[in-house]
């Protein structure tokens, strides 16, 4: 290895004072993770997986480390929970990455939940290790073998500092032979100080079958999240992101078939308006047979907001009859707006089918004519082509009470959205157009 | 609503371009309350153009001209005031939109009008009961109306769908644009009648067609007969069958 002198920005140098001066480093698991997150550095353009989301530029400094919360942060955590309509039937709330027992419900039989020294996983990602090294705590949440659990059991994540802070958050989700759950992973609170970085572990054990929903609603700084997850023989997994708030928000999503016969199901809308960005990277790995992948991601993009979708599908040389299909659409409401799209397929394997497609457009102006010729003013139009285009992808999800979920923030931002353009001017009812 | 004395369309001296091409030049049409007038002309006479640029379109060029609905002039109003004030456009080609529901878009089609009257939105019930009346004479069934609008829907069950709509949102002034076109017998005869059954002093038709055989199911007042981008002859139900027999190329030569 070529040695020279690694010029360090402000936000790495904040980071190494940070770890060093924690008592983190004392672990020497987390030393370890920090090891390789130093070794690479924040993430420029140059590393391929974060081309179109230069992290080392836009991270000007690591905001501090946020405290354990006080009787005022968890007052305000049990707050904003009022404030939101209750989805799940359980409910685990992590406060500014720590969990706050008070707030959580009796898990139901067959599901355990404790905490953990974070395990290293197999990514080779300068994030996961950050997280690895700088999450106080690590939470792993076990299904038992053969469980079926009704209802979804939802981890939701509670910013609650006004100044700025970094928050770090890990949990592991581990269903055992056979079993069937559903998640709800939810993050709320944050503001425009907050940078986050979390990651969520998933492992499907054989046979295993899970639905895994996430919600960013929040207007974070920095929104990190990754998600790693593995699938064993016949294990079938079906998750979902919706994205509606924070100024950068970066899901990087490694997923492994490791037995045959697994399935995984990948989905996302992104909706984006400002001048907000959004990044969705992932990478499937095929490494065993008669696998399936889909991936199903759009997004919605206004004003001079960008939005990124990559996603890599690896067919191992041991995974014949792979049956994959990668979709990314987005439609674009502003000539500012901006969408990056790169599918790629890597395969080593010769008996497989594997496909991919991207379209990106504004609302098609033949159906919004037709709509306005039956009466309808332009923005109930356009309105009702955003949310039919929305449904669709909340639709794959293939769960009343998860899409519900999903749907009430996406309302919520489309009727923001509607408003804001309205109120911008872009959307005059009563003139003609020229 | 005032209605000005005088016909309810009205379009004077209109010159319509896409791309620089002149589709209709100096086109004069006068159409009346309760009348029904048929414009026939062969392909690229620039029919549709005209249904569309009726509509608000946006892909035209209006050069120059008027179109006068109610006295109002449509060229200085959006699609959906045009719809609202009382036009209709049956399209000869019916969008598909994924995702949308046929009865939730025929709902908020009907309610947007009823705003624009000021009036308050339709209940639920009351919607469903005039959808269900509508679509029994049509023979549209409700399996069909929970699908997304003209998403897999044959040719002859989105035309149907057109005249759903113009029977819910009662328009007057009716503008077909070759609604024929694609149409078994059958359905033809279903289609006809129902604009049949909405023929009304107030209200007025404009059919486009290319055929005659539409016209025997609903009979015009008057024929307007149109050739490179205007109209050249007009007559009554008569024309029509001397097109008939002895096709455009008469009237082609006339507009050159």
């Amino acid at each position: 290895m070529t040695t020279h002198v690694i010029q360090r920005s402000t936000a790495e140098t904040t980071l190494m004072r940070q770890f060093e001066l924690g008592k983190l480093s004392s672990s020497p698991r987390r030393a370890d993770a920090f090891g390789r997150f130093t070794q690479r550095g924040l993430p420029t353009r140059r590393v391929e997986s974060w081309h179109y989301t230069d992290l080392r530029a836009a991270m000007r400094d690591a905001a501090p480390l946020a405290p354990a919360p006080n009787s005022g942060a968890i007052e305000g955590a049990h707050k904003i929970l009022g404030d939101r309509k209750r989805i799940a039937a359980w409910r685990i709330v992590l406060v500014d990455g720590r969990l706050i027992a008070e707030l959580c419900d009796q898990l139901p039989p067959g599901v355990s939940f404790s905490r953990e020294e974070p395990t290293p996983v197999d990514v080779d990602d300068p994030m996961v290790a950050l997280n690895e090294a700088m999450s106080v705590e690590a939470h792993v949440l076990t299904v038992a073998d053969d469980a079926r659990i009704e209802g979804p059991i939802e981890v939701t994540h509670i910013a609650t500092a006004k100044d700025a802070c970094s928050l770090y958050s890990r949990v592991a989700i581990l269903l055992g032979v056979g079993a069937s759950a559903a998640f709800i992973e939810s993050y709320l609170g944050a503001g425009p100080d907050v940078q986050r970085n979390s990651s969520t572990i998933l492992t499907l054990a054989e046979g295993a079958r899970a639905k895994h929903v996430v919600l960013v609603e929040d207007d974070a700084e920095l929104h990190v999240e990754s998600q790693i997850g593995q699938l064993a023989a016949g294990a079938e997994l079906n998750a979902f992101a919706l994205v509606a708030g924070g100024a950068l928000t970066r899901r990087q999503l490694f997923y492994k078939l490791i037995g045959r016969e697994a399935k995984v199901i990948l989905g996302g809308l992104t909706l984006l308006d400002g001048a907000r960005r959004a990044d969705t990277t992932l990478q499937v790995v095929h490494a065993a047979e008669a696998g399936t992948s889909r991936e199903y991601y759009r997004a919605i993009v206004d004003d001079e907001a960008v939005g990124t979708f990559q996603g890599k599908v690896i067919v191992e040389n041991t995974a014949q009859k792979t049956d994959g299909a990668m979709k990314a659409q987005a439609i674009l409401l502003s000539p500012r707006a901006q969408m990056n799209v790169k599918p790629e397929l890597e395969i080593f394997a010769d008996d497989v089918v594997c496909g991919h497609g991207a379209t990106v457009g504004s609302l098609d102006p033949e159906q919004l004519f037709y709509m306005m010729a039956r009466s309808l003013e332009r923005d109930e139009a356009e309105s009702m082509l955003l949310e039919a285009f929305g449904e669709e992808a909340i639709g794959r999800i293939e769960d009343d009470v998860l899409a519900k979920a999903l749907r009430e923030p996406f309302r919520a931002w489309l009727a923001r959205e509607r408003a804001t353009r309205v109120g911008k001017g872009e959307i005059v009812p009563r003139e003609s157009a020229s | 609503m005032m209605k000005t004395a005088g016909p309810m369309l009205e379009i004077k001296k209109l010159n319509v371009s896409i791309h620089g091409a002149p589709i209709l030049e100096e086109l004069n049409l006068t159409v009346r309350a309760g009348e029904v007038a048929a414009i026939m002309g062969p392909n690229g006479s620039g029919k549709s153009t005209l249904a569309y640029v009726i509509a608000g379109k946006p892909d035209y060029d209006i050069v120059s001209g008027e179109i006068r609905f109610d006295g109002e002039n449509l060229l200085e109003l959006e699609p959906s005031e045009r719809a609202q004030m009382g036009a209709f456009l049956a399209f000869q080609y019916p969008v598909e939109i994924p995702g949308v529901a046929t009865m939730t878009f025929l709902k908020a089609a009907l309610n947007a009008q009823r705003r624009s009257r000021g009036e308050a939105d339709l209940t639920t019930p009351d919607f469903m009961r005039r959808v269900r009346e509508a679509s029994q004479t049509l023979k549209i069934d409700q399996e069909m109306l929970r699908r997304p609008l003209n998403v897999g829907f044959s040719g002859g069950e989105k035309k149907r769908l057109e005249i759903l709509q113009m029977e819910l949102l009662r328009p007057r002034l009716c503008v077909l644009d070759e609604t024929d076109s694609g149409l078994d017998i059958d359905a033809l005869k279903v289609v006809s009648d129902g604009v049949n059954a909405l023929r009304d002093p107030d209200r007025a038709f404009l059919v486009i067609t290319h055929y005659q055989r539409l016209l025997e199911h609903i009979r015009p007042d008057v024929v307007h007969v149109m050739a490179k981008g205007r109209i050249v002859a007009s007559g009554g139900p008569e024309l029509a069958l001397e097109l008939e027999r002895n096709g455009y190329r008469h009237y082609a030569e006339a507009a050159a």
